[in-house]
């Protein structure tokens, strides 16, 4: 997309305007801005001939290897490229954004895993081939915005071009012959239409009256003046215009209009590249963690205080602004018939620097504090439970999360006892029911979200649990490779607590009791700097992107001479309004404003 | 009868007035220098003949654009009803996409029509509309109904309205798009499109008259056609780029990350490359044409796959369809 290749410049399907100006373009100045302003669009067909490698060189070939890479066809070719690479992300769950979908998949095909791994195909969007070809469109794409904001820049600041001796030629023109002055009765006016085919001439008399025929040699003036008028009135015709005598004698005005249009296109392709670099800023920036908060309990905004954390690698713990977070309330809502959810709110009381204050949090309504915003991303229930051991010893007490599976909030959970002071260690695993139902003998479940009828139901392991090593568990799932299930005969032992019920586990192991049920929220903290960079981009690249599509480019020229007011106008873009924008001027110059807009703003059939 | 009742009876109502307009500007397409004129009785003079199929044309047309024009005001009302019933906008699951977005496609080619004197593009628009709302009232229907928190946002009447229009406005540009192609492999002289069958071996396949589309010569030329669809494609390109960039916002809200790589954003990413590449196809002078006609059938399949494939298949952030 560099402005040299003028020969085969075409703007957006229009025919080349360069020969349709061969005669009038002897400007050299004009010319090049004429090739460049518009390469936008510059179609790299016609290439060199090409020369055998050989010839050109270390420099030559580094110069042929960028000219490939930003014209338009690799473009093309690397956006068509991007698409397709962005499908099979959409197909093999993704390890970060679907980490659940992950699992199941490797767990079910396991023979993939190390092929797919080696592909990266569960990092599509974080993968070197990926990778690859945006970074390669981006380079093709600055290689493409460089040059054209050069010739842009020199363009904003040329005249409209010169007028071409003969109108005809143009995809538009008008032309009304005001006749001998005084004559005022017969108006001849001719017209061809836009058509990139072969201008059709139509004749046509029309008996309008000028309505001020004047003296040929100040008409000409007038006419000028009027034109003009015309084509610096109203906020949608504000042309650059330049008026001069040419040497024949006729009087012309030059006029050029939509410069905007091709600065929206540069802007809309900088705002890409600002883009970029702002979620590449936000990457190395970043930090995120997830915190889990029981009703009545506090965290504190330190990576120690996280469930998971993450960050960029510019991530300075400095950064981490220092508040602490009291989760005072959860309310739920669900709708009776149905169980769907129908609102969520944390009410939370937050300290930040010695000033408390009271905040709610919801779905679609994060809370930000310093810069950090807090998302309420999931909830649950998590039963407070104290646990003795065999020696008659608290080794447990407090709330266990429970992890919601389903809309009425059957839970999944563990009860992992570590700490006994002599014995085996134990664990409990199994099933939170907030309203608990029994609709046949040993199969319980839950039917309602809300915690009508609490309920326990567990098996007992005991062991080791594998804790002592120091290798990070899931604290949802009980390792039981090292563990033994308590059984009576062939069943496992099969554990049902209701709230304020206690039980005495099996084999001695300790007691159990199922003292209250509190809810627990997830929250998801994160912090991006360059959030505000990535917003500011993506709508200058969208009001960029309509100024290229929908601002007309327009060139127009005006000739008066022996009383024949004639006007010219070449679009460089695919132009509805050009051949009425034409006629208007030419009626504005002749009568002092257009006629009554005559429908011809249509499709025409053939 | 509730309101959601009569709106679905108005919906049906609308499928009923579209199909019909569908019947009268098939009819104005092929009469008149179409293939039904040559049914003429043979001892009547030309001029004649002319005159009266012209007659024909004008009335066909008149009765297919007062019929529409009836379905749009039917069309219009169904859809207010819908989010009268729901206390919502109207436009949160499968079904109720698919109602607006052909709402939004008819009123689209209504505006254009108006302007640009295209009615021959009624009658693919109107058969897609009747199709799109047939097939959402039988199989993506879904009960009237509140959402859950997560869709409980303004965004909900930007991100997804502006979704649903941008699929609306790329649905007319994909039909100017096949009408070009077609109209160019008429002009090129293909023997399938003028009813005498495609070289087969030995002797023409689908040689048959329904194939005759000798009405394309009515159409405005292949270019005409490829600009009218790039405007419109264009308009749709800005919408949908729109529909990302709200999204991305919502997204930063509700999920707490603006830009994910769920499914949905997959697709609405390669949507989006796609429209881009056939914006820059057209800029360049050997992928005008039928070329760049390619593209907008290529993008216009994974518009169509972003909004079933990806509801129906994958299992992403985006599952809001209710079937």
């Amino acid at each position: 997309m560099t402005p040299d290749d003028k020969r085969s410049y075409r703007p957006e399907g229009m025919a080349d305007d360069a020969a349709l100006l061969d005669e009038s373009s002897s400007d050299p100045a004009s010319d090049k801005s004429e090739s460049g302003s518009a390469t936008g669009t510059t179609a790299r067909g016609n290439k060199p001939p090409r020369r055998a490698v050989s010839d050109i060189g270390f420099v030559g070939m580094l110069r042929f290897i960028w000219r490939q890479l930003t014209s338009m066809r690799v473009a093309l070719l690397l956006l068509m490229l991007l698409a397709a690479a962005a499908i099979p992300g959409s197909i093999i769950p993704q390890r970060s954004a679907d980490p659940r979908g992950y699992a199941d998949y490797i767990a079910q095909y396991p023979e993939r895993v190390e092929w797919f791994n080696k592909l990266q195909l569960f990092d599509v969007y974080t993968s070197v081939w990926f990778s690859a070809i945006y970074i390669l469109l981006f380079i093709s794409l600055i290689g493409c915005i460089l040059p054209r904001t050069k010739v842009h820049l020199r363009a904003l600041r040329a005249e409209p071009p010169r007028t071409p001796r003969n109108f005809d030629r143009l995809p538009a023109h008008h032309r009304i012959d005001l006749g001998a002055a005084g004559e005022a009765g017969q108006v001849s006016v001719a017209a061809t239409g836009a058509d990139p085919d072969g201008p059709s001439t139509a004749q046509e008399n029309s008996s309008l009256k000028p309505s001020q025929p004047a003296a040929r040699a100040d008409s000409s003036a007038k006419f000028i003046a009027q034109g003009v008028r015309y084509l610096r009135g109203g906020w949608l015709r504000r042309y650059r215009v330049v008026t001069e005598t040419e040497p024949s004698g006729a009087q012309v005005i030059r006029a050029e209009r939509g410069y905007a249009r091709e600065t929206g296109n540069l802007l809309f392709h900088i705002a890409l590249v600002g883009l970029l670099l702002s979620v590449a800023a936000g990457h190395l920036l970043h930090y995120r963690g997830q915190v889990i908060l029981v009703q009545g309990r506090g965290f504190a905004n330190a990576q120690v205080d996280y469930n998971t954390f993450e960050a960029g690698a510019w991530f300075d713990p400095q950064d981490l602004h220092p508040f602490r977070m009291t989760l005072d309330q959860f309310d739920a809502q669900f709708r009776l018939h149905d169980a769907a959810a129908q609102d969520f709110t944390a009410f939370v009381t937050i300290d930040d620097d010695g000033q408390t204050s009271q905040e709610t949090i919801k779905v679609n309504h994060p809370l930000e504090i310093g810069g950090a915003k807090i998302y309420l991303q999931g909830n649950g229930y998590a039963p407070v439970v104290t646990v003795t051991d065999a020696a008659g010893e608290v080794a447990l007490s407090g709330p266990v999360p429970f992890i919601p599976d389903d809309q009425v909030y059957t839970s999944q959970g563990t009860i992992k006892v570590p700490d006994v002071t002599s014995g085996e260690q134990f664990g409990l695993v199994g099933y939170l029911l907030p309203t608990a139902d029994q609709p046949a003998p040993n199969t319980w479940r839950s039917i309602y979200p809300e915690p009508l009828d609490p309920m326990l139901v567990l098996t007992l392991w005991h062991g080791d649990l594998g804790l002592d090593e120091g290798i990070p568990q899931n604290v949802y799932r009980l390792d039981t490779s090292r563990m033994t299930q308590v059984t009576d005969g062939d069943d496992a032992v099969t554990i049902v607590l209701r709230v304020g019920e206690s039980i005495d586990l099996p084999e001695g192991l300790g007691t159990l009791a199922f003292e209250g049920l509190d809810r627990y929220v997830a929250l998801d903290l994160r912090h991006d700097p360059s959030l505000a960079y990535v917003l500011i981009s993506s709508v200058a690249a969208m009001v960029g992107l309509a100024m290229s599509l929908f601002i007309p480019r327009r060139r127009m020229w005006l000739r008066v001479r022996d009383g024949v007011v004639e006007a010219g106008g070449l679009a460089k873009t695919d132009d509805f309004g050009l051949e009425r924008a034409v006629r208007s001027l030419a009626e504005a110059a002749a009568y002092g404003q257009p006629l009554d807009d005559r429908d011809s703003d249509t499709v025409t059939s053939d | 009868m509730n309101a959601a009742q009569i709106s679905d009876i108005l919906t049906w109502g609308t499928a009923t007035a579209y199909l019909i307009a569908m019947v009268a500007f098939t009819i104005n397409l092929v009469t008149g220098r179409g293939v039904v004129a040559s049914e003429d009785e043979p001892d009547e003079d030309a001029a004649a003949s002319e005159q009266r199929s012209q007659r024909r044309r004008q009335k066909s047309l008149g009765i297919a654009k007062s019929v529409l024009i009836l379905g749009v005001l039917v069309h219009i009302a169904a859809v207010v009803l819908r989010g009268f019933a729901a206390q919502r906008a109207p436009w949160a699951n499968m079904y109720e996409f698919t109602v607006v977005g052909s709402l939004v496609a008819v009123l689209v080619f209504v505006i254009v029509a108006m302007r640009r004197k295209v009615w021959f593009l009624g009658a693919p628009v109107t058969g897609v509309a009747t199709a799109a709302i047939v097939l959402g009232l039988t199989q993506l229907h879904v009960v009237a109904d509140g959402v859950q928190p997560a869709l409980q946002s303004y965004w909900l009447v930007l991100h997804v309205g502006v979704a649903v229009g941008g699929t609306g406005v790329f649905t007319v540009g994909m039909l100017f798009t096949v009408l070009q192609l077609l109209r160019d492999s008429y002009d090129n002289g293909s023997t399938l499109l003028r009813g005498e069958g495609a070289a087969g071996r030995g002797k023409p396949i689908l040689k048959t008259r329904l194939l005759n589309l000798r009405w394309l010569e009515s159409l405005p030329r292949a270019s005409t056609l490829e600009v009218l669809s790039f405007r419109v494609n264009s308009v749709a390109f800005v919408l949908w780029t729109f529909t990302l960039i709200s999204g991305a916002i919502w997204a930063e809200d509700a999920w707490g990350r603006f830009w994910g790589w769920d499914p949905k954003e997959v697709w609405s990413f390669v949507v989006w490359i796609v429209y881009a590449a056939y914006l820059h196809a057209r800029a360049t002078q050997r992928w005008t044409g039928r070329r760049a006609g390619y593209l907008v059938l290529v993008g216009y399949a994974c518009v169509l796959f972003n909004f079933t494939g990806v509801n129906l298949i994958f299992n992403g952030k985006h599952s809001y369809s209710g079937v």
